[in-house]
């Protein structure tokens, strides 16, 4: 009898875990969830202003959004976007290696860790438009720095913003500074959790330090390098602000090469995507852009799931 | 062991030298990215003191004195930075407060309850944190715009953080190792309504997670660009990210360096003001979550 009352207010208590996640699903379900049907449904049609009807139109088109996606003009977006990536991320990652074994390193035992820990994640919190801004108005020709290279003796009417490779480099000079310190705490976390014990077999066996970071931190942080690696390639992947707001949404200047597919030289996938969505109306290439990248962000995910579930047995 | 005697001494010398050697190019690696972090902060609030014939004549290190002059062109300007600084505010407390209390109680729900299905829902949560908000923002602006006809109104940009899985899985990993369930089945005994129990006892308890949560959270929304852009364009609407953008592409009138280099110093400086004080526990806070999954 007791029994009974015992279970029964047990599972009456149970079904508060339904009531707690009330919210998080209704919100899921109509910010999110319908959304993204409607983004791949939209996906297969084509949305028009129709001059007879006076009014837009949506007209099934089966999929010819995707088969246009597969043009040399989405190529080169990608191409794009994973150049501004790459230049970014090589340096980040020697980087954020190099400081976290310092950091970690018991013997080195740098003074004021935190300190500099703190300096350097303080880029990842500033807002990107801003830092983006803030490093145009800085390079442009009558920045401080512009003012400076002059100095040195660069033309005053030279404007990097009118070539290919300087806009580049500082797009990915910028996300560098935006993320170095951020990558650098989640290698050091991997390292903290390596045994002393084996830093202290190899010190004995006389390994010198490059020879300790490349046989012992280096395997051992392997998985965690997998991670940040596939992380940043995601975040790469939706990288907008910073190149929006240097090019001024123009993804400027263009490519001279033999492409020729009038994609500019520094436009990524999301600022086409962007301009797809709210200024150009054109709903079923957003679509099918948008399906494209929840497969590849999809696919990679699952690779750092499965990188991490192996790592945990 | 007199082999191993003989070898030591001489070992350790050339050990440590080799360790000298290594921290004072550390030291100077450290000083060499702070100040490339920095540098920029320390000219952005310089210029924002200087006038614009001052900026663009030559580059310099030391304040002006025209930082009245250049907030009063602020407040002046038909961009309105005032008006934005109050719009980002707004929607920045509210999207963080509600990400944050409903965050908890979606964990307390996976955390406290053994109902069906608790396990999928978990990884169905985790599952979703990977996709990029963009991927479905054409739906999103669809929805918002043209269904809801709910162009220019801060609540699309609030409500959607209630259902935050990465705040959610922080804050989950928090509750493992700071809620003891004995303290949940005491209040219990005592007769506490669940959601008593998690607005009197569980939430005191998660105070330093929700904190650093509500940064994180904070921060995000304030910074945020992609959405609001889409969402937000009359000018009494706009936040701080678009006001910014829209100085890249200024009129003559806003052209004025001075004024710019204020309106930037303002969309920085509470971040960094909140970041003196608590940078602890928000770099603390960084690898909590990402590594121990």
């Amino acid at each position: 009898m007791n029994e009974t009352v015992k279970k029964h207010s047990k599972l009456g208590r149970d079904k508060w875990g339904y009531i707690f996640l009330i919210p998080f699903f209704v919100v899921f379900l109509v910010f999110s969830f319908y959304p993204l049907i409607q983004t791949i449904y939209f996906s297969f049609f084509d949305h028009y202003f129709s001059q007879t009807d006076f009014d837009y139109v949506n007209e099934y088109v089966g999929l010819k959004n995707y088969k246009e996606l597969f043009s040399a003009g989405t190529a080169r977006l990608f191409f794009n976007t994973m150049i501004l990536w790459v230049m970014g991320f090589v340096p980040q990652i020697l980087v954020s290696l190099l400081l976290a074994s310092w950091f970690a390193n018991n013997r080195l035992r740098i003074r004021a860790a935190g300190f500099f820990k703190a300096v350097i994640y303080l880029p990842n919190l500033i807002m990107a438009i801003a830092f983006g801004m803030m490093f145009f108005t800085m390079f442009s020709r009558s920045g401080p720095v512009h003012q400076i290279f002059e100095y040195f003796g660069m033309s005053k009417d030279y404007d990097l913003f009118f070539h290919i490779a300087p806009t580049r480099s500082l797009i990915a000079f910028i996300n560098f500074i935006m993320w170095f310190g951020n990558t650098t705490i989640l290698l050091m976390a991997g390292i903290m959790g390596i045994n002393e014990s084996l830093f202290e077999a190899a010190e004995v066996d006389g390994a010198s330090q490059f020879q300790v970071f490349r046989k012992i931190t280096l395997p051992i942080l392997k998985p965690i390098l997998v991670y940040v690696l596939i992380t940043s390639l995601i975040g790469g992947i939706q990288m907008y602000d910073v190149p929006e707001v240097v090019t001024k949404g123009s993804g400027m200047p263009m490519n001279k090469d033999i492409f020729s597919t009038n994609v500019p030289a520094a436009e990524t996938v999301i600022m086409r995507l962007a301009q797809y969505i709210s200024k150009s109306k054109n709903y079923g290439a957003a679509g099918a852009l948008s399906v494209m990248l929840l497969f590849i962000t999809g696919i990679l995910s699952f690779v750092v799931y499965k990188f991490m579930a192996k790592d945990e047995e | 062991m007199t082999e191993l005697n003989k070898t030591q001494p001489e070992f350790k010398v050339k050990k440590s030298m080799g360790m000298r050697t290594i921290r004072v190019i550390a030291y100077i690696v450290l000083v060499f990215l702070s100040l490339l972090c920095l540098i920029w902060f320390y000219l952005l609030f310089i210029n924002a003191t200087r006038s614009h014939a001052e900026i663009s004549s030559r580059v310099s290190f030391v304040p002006g004195k025209h930082l009245l002059d250049n907030w009063k062109k602020l407040q002046n300007s038909t961009l309105d930075f005032v008006r934005g600084i109050i719009n980002s505010a707004i929607i920045a407390f509210s999207s963080s407060f509600l990400s944050v209390y409903f965050s908890m109680m979606t964990a307390f729900a996976i955390h406290a309850y053994r109902f069906k299905g608790r396990k999928a829902v978990h990884v169905f949560i985790l599952a979703i944190m990977m996709i990029p908000t963009q991927v479905t923002s054409l739906g999103f602006y669809r929805l918002v715009v043209d269904t809801l006809g709910m162009k220019d109104n801060f609540l699309p940009l609030i409500v959607p953080s209630i259902a935050a899985p990465v705040t959610y899985f922080y804050i989950l990993q928090y509750m493992k190792s700071n809620l003891p369930m004995s303290l949940i089945e005491a209040a219990r005994i005592d007769g506490c309504m669940e959601i008593r129990i998690l607005n009197r006892i569980v939430l005191p308890l998660m105070k330093p997670a929700l904190a650093v949560q509500l940064i994180f959270a904070f921060v995000s929304s304030w910074n945020n660009y992609y959405m609001p852009a889409m969402i937000l364009s009359s000018g009494n609407k706009r936040t701080l990210p678009i006001l910014i953008y829209t100085l890249r592409a200024a009129t003559e009138k806003d052209k004025d360096l001075g004024f710019q280099y204020v309106a930037m110093s303002l969309s920085v400086l509470p971040v960094i003001v909140v970041y003196v004080f608590f940078a602890k526990s928000i770099v603390g806070g960084v690898s909590v979550g990402g590594v121990k999954e």
